[in-house]
């Protein structure tokens, strides 16, 4: 018998064990219940998938639920029987949620399906092993709920070197493993072994047993006799059974914050598990039953019994005496770490180590916390050497990161520290509900970096549609662009092909010109033919209009005409430079001398003459101071230029009569041409006086309401659909006019005064008229002010008559503008008196 | 050295300016070497931030805003992320935590997911399009679906609906997220002190071990 040093851990505490009520009786059993409830997940990790239809027939130790994945385990009918039901139904849960159940009536036969015992168990291969016990859906039976066969599969890094079977079952009141211990030791150790086994074995193999449990501590003892397992006990401290405290207690390593026990070589498993492997490998059962402590001073009857799997807890109470009345709650656990059921209902599942009945006696309710008095004491008890205190504060104040920084979950929730808070501060509460609401900040940090992620992939795709997008129209554009480019090279290189043509045909073009200038004189002369002396007063001014018009457009031609010219001239004095050559010039200059009249011939040819006897009398007279044998020849040059001159003078005189005839015909073809320059500018100013354009417009009005009227009739004996339109056109016309009409009255009683009788052949009347007021403005501005006023009720008198007489006239001919002149009328006279008043004041 | 002893105040001035010149220069090198790209406190807001790109805050998502916090605006326009969000902000920015401005919407006591009634789905698009998430599934005539593990709840499609077939639904807590209550603050509890008081607060106190 090999001695080992145990270690010890700090805190701890040493509340009432109460483990003797339970241990009283020997182990029981229970019968089959009407109804099991197998909760899908009885495990840490994914649930199970249920495999198995509503109304199928199931045999014991058959798979009802599947393991998904590694991190799982089967679940199987713990008896034969019939699927009632897969539905939500309240598991042993601290939530009191619900959860998918298997629900199977049993049939009382207790009928197994075919199990595959192996007698060679331990010459199995370590695949073969593990698989089987994966397949018995074996998890920790110590609280946990571990899968089993995860534990042992250690990574390839971890090497195992210690296995240590935890039978320290600290927790006051439950006695399972005590039992199980007691009652079948061999199973445990044979279990052991096979764990050892498959972990290849490890230096050391040791089962940890508490010193409360003596009895125990012998028998496994005695089975683990001829073995390397060492049976250690060790001192009774809450909670040395902590896999993380047990391992200290037997190792003195401590597993590091956030790691397993693999990290340092060790694995550790409970005992319960243990033997449920024995019995897994040894005779193929499946994990449908387990060892459960039923106490409580509510009960009658306090034992261990062994339960199937998915027993209902109000099943298993009432076989023992349940009295409701004497129970302060019923608690699934130990008192220091289980949780309070909320339902009865709830089976047992696999990691139901108690079920805790007590009277209000035994377990009276929490006191109610007071505040904390910072005393400590909590600190001294806590087995992970944390600070419950500090912790407290911050899960409080909901400090998440400081609650991470102090080590929050490297808190077993042991409950030593609310054990032995004297202020009945539930600690372990505030750690358990602080752990959830950081796990919870962890899932949100995770699902909102990841729609971040979403958002911002989101975001960039909708962008580089929009890059795309804007790509294709930019592309679109440039192609338009191109097109455009294209087509207007087409159009720029067909005008250079035609461009020429106009040129050569420059006198076509001054042919139309002057065709266009000479139809517009015609028109104009047709409009000046004067009218009969029975025309009305409508006919004149028509007849005004259209000699303005014809006017307008002979001025237009006219400037047509001399833009043509012009430009051509510039044209062809363009070109000429181009060709310089000297034929070419001299050939121009013959032309041009061609072209001179006679008269204008001789005199240029006397000029020059004249210039060459200059140059030759001044070469005489050098030669004469230089060279005297030359002078003689310079003196017959000088007298024959002399002789030319003579004669081109006398040619001249001749020509001289020929020439004053030739001017008088000149003057007389020039004459037409004054009258047109003046019918131009007299036309120009007189386009500028409003009354003329209101009454083009008029006209051209009038012209437009007629073919319209016509139109309308045209259509109208048609029947066509048009008719409307035109009628409306036709109004259109006549409210046009009237406005028209009603400017132009507007208009004219200011002109009226001034009128002179239209003869835009004599006479500028715009012009006198400004010159009129000038001179009218010049003599007021000498005038006195008196004066001034007896001219302006003179000018308004002469006004007034002339108004009278116009509206006389309007009035015999039922003029349309009767009442316009009538206005104009009584505005003058209300003029009229107004400035006669001021005189009459003045003088 | 003579020289230097002789003008001690020059030298001085020749040792100050050199001195000078090379811190400058080390100054200068340090800033180019291990210059910051972006602006670290927008990203550390950005992180804190629910991501729920939800708009209630006036920006448009949760970046924006927090480009907004950093040039001074307020703390809590955030009512998905609520006081946990604010108090976090507060810390990182060392300002004294306000409450949710109620007026930006109220915390919502459980967290929502938009659930398409699938038989009243025209197949418009529209929520699709609405979606900051891409958490809706659909094409144009098809019916849509939502996959509620992207929903973050911003409501966002609900409007563009035109057949308000949407409905946000609240995430119902599974026995695999429950997590445990925090116990009634100790001043309440110590209310129960009065011994006729008692039993009032206690249903809440479950089998919590003595």
């Amino acid at each position: 018998m090999e001695l080992i040093k145990v270690w010890d851990i700090p805190g701890g505490v040493h509340p009432p064990e109460n483990k003797h009520q339970s241990m009283v009786e020997p182990l029981g059993q229970i019968e089959i219940p009407p109804q099991l409830i197998l909760p899908v997940s009885q495990h840490i990790g994914a649930p199970a998938k249920p495999i198995v239809e509503v109304g199928q027939k199931v045999l014991g130790g058959e798979v009802v639920a599947e393991a998904d994945g590694v991190f799982s385990a089967n679940v199987h009918a713990s008896t034969s029987g019939t699927v009632a039901a897969i539905v939500e139904h309240v598991v042993p849960h601290p939530s009191g949620m619900r959860d998918t159940c298997v629900i199977i009536d049993t049939d009382g036969k207790d009928e197994w399906v075919a199990l595959e015992p192996w007698e060679d168990y331990t010459q199995r291969d370590h695949d073969d092993v593990v698989k089987r016990i994966r397949d018995c859906g074996i998890a920790g039976l110590g609280g946990a709920g571990f899968p089993a066969a995860v534990k042992l599969n250690p990574r390839s890094n971890h090497t195992i070197d210690t296995l240590i079977i935890n039978g320290t079952e600290c927790e006051p009141y439950i006695t399972a493993d005590d039992m199980l211990m007691r009652e079948r030791a061999d199973e445990i150790v044979a279990g052991t072994q096979i764990l050892a086994r498959l972990l290849h074995d490890p230096e050391r193999v040791i089962i940890g047993i508490e010193d409360n449990k003596p009895e125990a501590i012998e028998r496994v003892r005695k089975a683990a006799e001829g073995t390397n397992i060492l049976v250690v006990s060790f001192p009774t401290k809450y909670p040395s059974g902590g896999e993380k405290q047990l391992i200290q207690i037997l190792t003195g390593r401590e597993v590091p914050s956030g790691q397993i026990p693999a990290t340092i070589g060790v694995v550790c498993q409970n005992v319960g598990t243990t033997a449920a492997v024995y019995r897994a490998l040894r005779y193929g059962e499946p994990l449908v039953k387990r060892i459960t402590t039923v106490v409580g001073e509510a009960l009658e009857q306090q034992r261990n019994i062994e339960v199937l799997l998915g027993t209902p807890v109000h099943y298993v109470l009432d076989k023992h005496g349940f009295n409701e009345k004497k129970a302060s709650r019923l608690v699934m656990g130990g008192p220091m770490m289980g949780f309070a059921l909320p339902d009865t209902s709830v089976p047992v599942v696999k990691t139901t180590n108690c079920l805790l009945a007590p009277s209000k006696k035994e377990l009276p309710p929490p006191e109610p916390a007071m505040a904390c008095i910072r005393c400590g004491m909590c600190a001294e008890a806590c087995p992970a050497e944390l600070l419950p205190q500090q912790l407290f504060w911050y899960a409080q104040a909901e400090d998440l990161e400081k609650l991470e920084t102090h080590n929050l979950f490297d808190c077993i929730e042991c409950g030593a520290c609310s054990y032995v808070c004297p202020s009945h501060i539930p600690l372990v509460q505030y750690y358990r509900a602080a752990k959830g609401e950081i796990r919870q900040h962890r899932i949100d940090k995770e699902k909102s970096d990841r729609s971040r992620r979403r958002f911002e992939f989101r975001q960039e795709r909708i962008a580089k549609e929009e890059a795309e997008k804007e790509a294709k129209r930019l592309a679109r554009k440039k192609a338009a662009e191109e097109a455009k480019k294209k087509l207007a090279e087409q159009k720029a290189a067909a005008p250079a092909d035609a461009k020429p043509a106009p040129a050569e045909d420059a006198d076509k073009q001054l042919a139309k010109l002057e065709r266009l200038l000479a139809s517009a004189q015609e028109r104009l002369k047709k409009a000046e033919q004067p009218l009969t002396d029975d025309a009305t007063d409508e006919q004149r001014e028509k007849q005004a209009a259209s000699i303005k018009q014809a006017e307008l457009k002979v001025s237009e031609a006219q400037k047509k005409l001399n833009e043509f010219k012009a430009s051509n001239i510039a044209k062809t004095s363009e070109n000429k430079p181009a060709s310089d050559d000297p034929v070419a010039a001299a050939i121009e200059r013959a032309k041009a001398k061609q072209t001179m009249a006679p008269e204008e011939k001789l005199r240029a040819s006397i000029e020059s003459l004249q210039k060459r006897l200059e140059k030759a009398e001044q070469k005489a007279a050098d030669a004469e101071a230089d060279k005297p044998d030359m002078v003689d020849a310079l003196k017959q040059g000088v007298a024959k230029l002399k002789e030319k001159i003579a004669s081109a003078e006398k040619e001249l005189a001749e020509l001289a009569p020929a020439k004053s005839s030739a001017s008088k015909e000149d003057k007389t073809s020039s004459t037409p041409d004054a009258a047109q320059a003046a019918i131009e500018r007299a036309k120009a100013k007189m386009s500028m006086s409003p009354e003329e354009k209101l009454r083009s417009t008029l006209e051209s009005l009038y012209k437009r309401l007629e073919k319209a009227e016509q139109k309308a009739a045209d259509a109208k004996a048609e029947g066509s659909d048009k008719a409307e339109a035109l009628q409306q056109g036709v109004d259109k016309l006549k409210e046009k006019i009237a406005s028209t009409q009603q400017e132009l009255d507007e208009v004219k009683p200011s002109t009226v005064a001034e009128e002179t009788p239209q003869d835009p052949a004599t006479s500028d009347a715009a012009s006198l008229a400004i010159e009129k007021a000038k001179a009218k403005a010049a003599a007021m501005a000498t005038m006195s002010a008196s004066d001034k006023l007896r001219n302006q009720v003179d000018s308004l008198e002469a006004r007034l008559e002339k108004s009278r007489a116009k509206l006389a006239k309007a009035e015999q001919e039922n003029d349309d503008n009767v009442d316009a002149f009538r206005s104009a009328v009584t505005k003058l006279e209300d003029k009229l008196a107004a400035t006669r008043e001021q005189l009459a004041e003045h003088e | 050295m003579e020289t230097i002893a002789q003008h001690p105040i020059a030298a001085a001035l020749i040792a100050l300016i050199g001195l000078a010149l090379l811190f400058g220069a080390l100054l200068g090198f340090a800033a180019v070497r291990f210059k910051v790209e972006g602006d670290p406190i927008v990203e550390q807001i950005d992180n804190l931030l629910p991501q729920t790109q939800c708009g209630q805050c006036g920006y448009p998502g949760c970046r924006p805003y927090a480009q907004a916090i950093a040039n001074g605006d307020a703390i809590n326009k955030c009512p998905p992320g609520g006081q946990t969000t604010i108090n976090e902000l507060a810390d990182l920015l060392d300002v004294e935590a306000p409450t949710l401005d109620e007026e930006h919407g109220e915390e919502a006591d459980v967290p929502t997911v938009a659930f398409i009634r699938e038989d009243e789905c025209i197949g418009c698009t529209k929520c699709i399009q609405a979606c900051p998430m891409d958490a809706i599934l659909g094409a144009a005539k098809q019916m849509h679906t939502v996959i509620a593990d992207e929903c973050t709840g911003c409501d966002l499609c609900v409007e563009p609906c035109p057949v308000d077939c949407i409905d946000m639904i609240p995430v119902s807590t599974t026995i695999k997220d429950w997590k445990w209550e925090l116990p009634a603050a100790s001043h309440e509890q110590a209310a129960n002190l009065i011994a006729t008081d008692r039993g009032r607060g206690q249903s809440q106190q479950s089998g919590e071990a003595a």
